[in-house]
């Protein structure tokens, strides 16, 4: 794909809607287009964080390793979605794995190259930071409430409506 | 709303305090811990019996006692009546020992109902968590017999996990209409769960709502329509165009005792179905 329809094409993806066209060049040299197949992984816990992911179709699911209770599945991140802030936060490492549960289109952004131009760049830093905290908020927000175990089944565990 | 407009009798003698026993005809285990009772309507003096969608009875299992529940059919059939239960104490343990044969109490239809007519010609989006979607069949039962009276349908509902989710079969069927999206989330999968894993919130990422159309139907636990109101706001739908069903504790059903106040408002008589702006002030207020 050329710079020009990268750019145009990332510029769809909602996580960059209303990105001015500058900025969004500058996240092109960061950016290539990648594809999962079914069944794979795109990384694993405990991995360098060197990328994140804009996704375009397809679903993946986070899983944690839990010991003896196996893989447990915590969460799914589809198409229009971000997957992935390691990249941001020390120790860059990936807390989960990630796997494929469909065949995934997706924007892979090279982290360090990010990074360098967020640092040379402070409207880009700040404007990648801004997106990235409203999806970090949203996700924490989705945590406490899946926390929250708001459907409980059992006798005596459920909270004040049914 | 329609209320209580077109109900042809109320089962129970005027002012609906004394219930009518009906007949247990099956009881379906939906999830280990979830069924429907399926019921013969009573039929005092020979009329039918009517519901408008949202509406709820007082179900009275003898000997133990009494609890509102939504009914669950569909409202064009009108000879057999569903509830479906979760059962997590007194009266809904007792309900889930009846047999085929058993009989029970009832008193209703009660409440308000889901703005089925305002929705003609509109998008609907219906979101329900865990047994909210009891609340809301009998509406996408009625949308779907009236399919081209609408718009697109999208049918949101998450559950605790996938052994939890309700009416499987029907959701399936329902997925199947015309232009009708189901999506369905869960708490917690297994490696055998394909679908979403999330809270039903995350699910407005993947809709592109026209929103202007759109009316919203939202009935789960209190935390989760909360949520859920404030992201279809978020995404641009004004609260007039949210509809949810609220819950107390009930004793009368019929306005009399108190039990079910909610701030000015009692659930049993100007609910259960709310717009979003009658009780979004509420909503927040710890001590209702
Ligand atoms: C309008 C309306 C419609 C309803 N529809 C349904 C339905 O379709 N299916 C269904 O399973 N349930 C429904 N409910 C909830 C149902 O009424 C209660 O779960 C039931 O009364 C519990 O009775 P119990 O004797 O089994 O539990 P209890 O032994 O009384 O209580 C068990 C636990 O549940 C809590 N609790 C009891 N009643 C309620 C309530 N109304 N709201 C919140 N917490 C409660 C108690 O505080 C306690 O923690 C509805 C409630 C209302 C108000
Ligand atoms: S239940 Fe008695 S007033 Fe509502």
């Amino acid at each position: 794909m050329k710079p020009q329809d990268l750019t145009e094409s990332l510029h769809k993806h909602p996580f960059l809607s209303n990105m001015n066209e500058e900025l969004l060049r500058t996240l092109t040299s960061c950016a290539s287009n990648v594809i999962f197949n079914e069944g794979t992984y795109l990384f694993h816990e405990g991995e360098d964080a060197k990328t994140f992911y804009l996704l375009r179709s397809g679903r993946v699911v986070l899983e944690v390793r839990g010991g003896e209770r196996g893989q447990i599945r915590i969460q799914t991140v589809g198409a229009g979605e971000v997957l992935g802030w390691s990249w941001l936060i020390s120790p860059y490492k990936w807390h989960f794995d990630a796997f494929a549960l469909e065949q995934v289109h997706a924007f892979a952004i090279d982290a360090s190259c990010l990074v360098s131009k967020c640092e040379t760049d402070c409207h880009f830093g700040y404007e990648m930071l801004r997106r990235f905290s409203e999806v970090l908020e949203r996700r924490l927000e989705a945590t406490r409430l899946q926390l929250l175990d708001v459907y409980g089944s059992a006798i005596g565990e459920r909270g004040e409506n049914y | 709303m329609t209320g209580t407009s077109n109900i042809e009798m109320r089962i129970g003698s005027s002012p609906s305090m004394v219930p009518s026993v009906a007949i247990v005809r099956r009881v379906i285990w939906e999830t280990d811990d979830t069924y429907t009772l399926l019921i013969d309507p009573p039929r005092g003096d020979g009329r039918t019996f009517a519901f408008n969608a949202g509406q709820f009875n007082m179900v009275y299992a003898f000997g133990t006692g009494e609890s509102a529940i939504s009914i669950s059919s569909d409202p064009f059939r009108m000879n057999i009546l569903a509830h479906t239960i979760h059962r997590v104490g007194t009266v809904t343990s007792a309900l889930s020992r009846l047999r085929r044969g058993d009989t029970i109490g009832l008193r209703g239809p009660f409440g308000t109902s889901w703005p089925i007519e305002e929705a003609v010609g509109k998008d609907i989006c219906i979101a329900a968590g865990g047994i909210g979607l009891a609340p809301l069949r009998p509406v996408i039962y009625t949308l779907l017999r009236r399919r081209e009276k609408f718009g697109r349908i999208m049918i949101l509902y998450g559950s605790r996990s996938p052994l939890d989710i309700l009416y499987r079969v029907e959701l399936e069927e329902w997925s199947k209409a015309p232009n009708t999206e189901v999506i369905i989330t869960v708490d917690r999968g297994d490696s055998s769960w394909k679908g979403h894993i999330g809270v039903v919130t995350s699910l407005f990422s993947y809709l592109k709502m026209d929103t202007p159309s759109t009316l919203a139907m939202v009935c789960g636990p209190e935390v989760m329509m909360k949520y859920t109101c404030e992201e279809l706001e978020r995404r641009g739908l004004s609260a007039a165009q949210i509809y949810l069903s609220m819950e107390r504790n009930m004793k009368c059903g019929i306005g009399l005792c108190g039990h079910c106040q909610f701030g000015p408002k009692f659930i049993c008589k100007d609910g259960p179905v709310f717009r979003l702006p009658q009780i979004k002030n509420l909503l927040d207020k710890k001590e209702i």
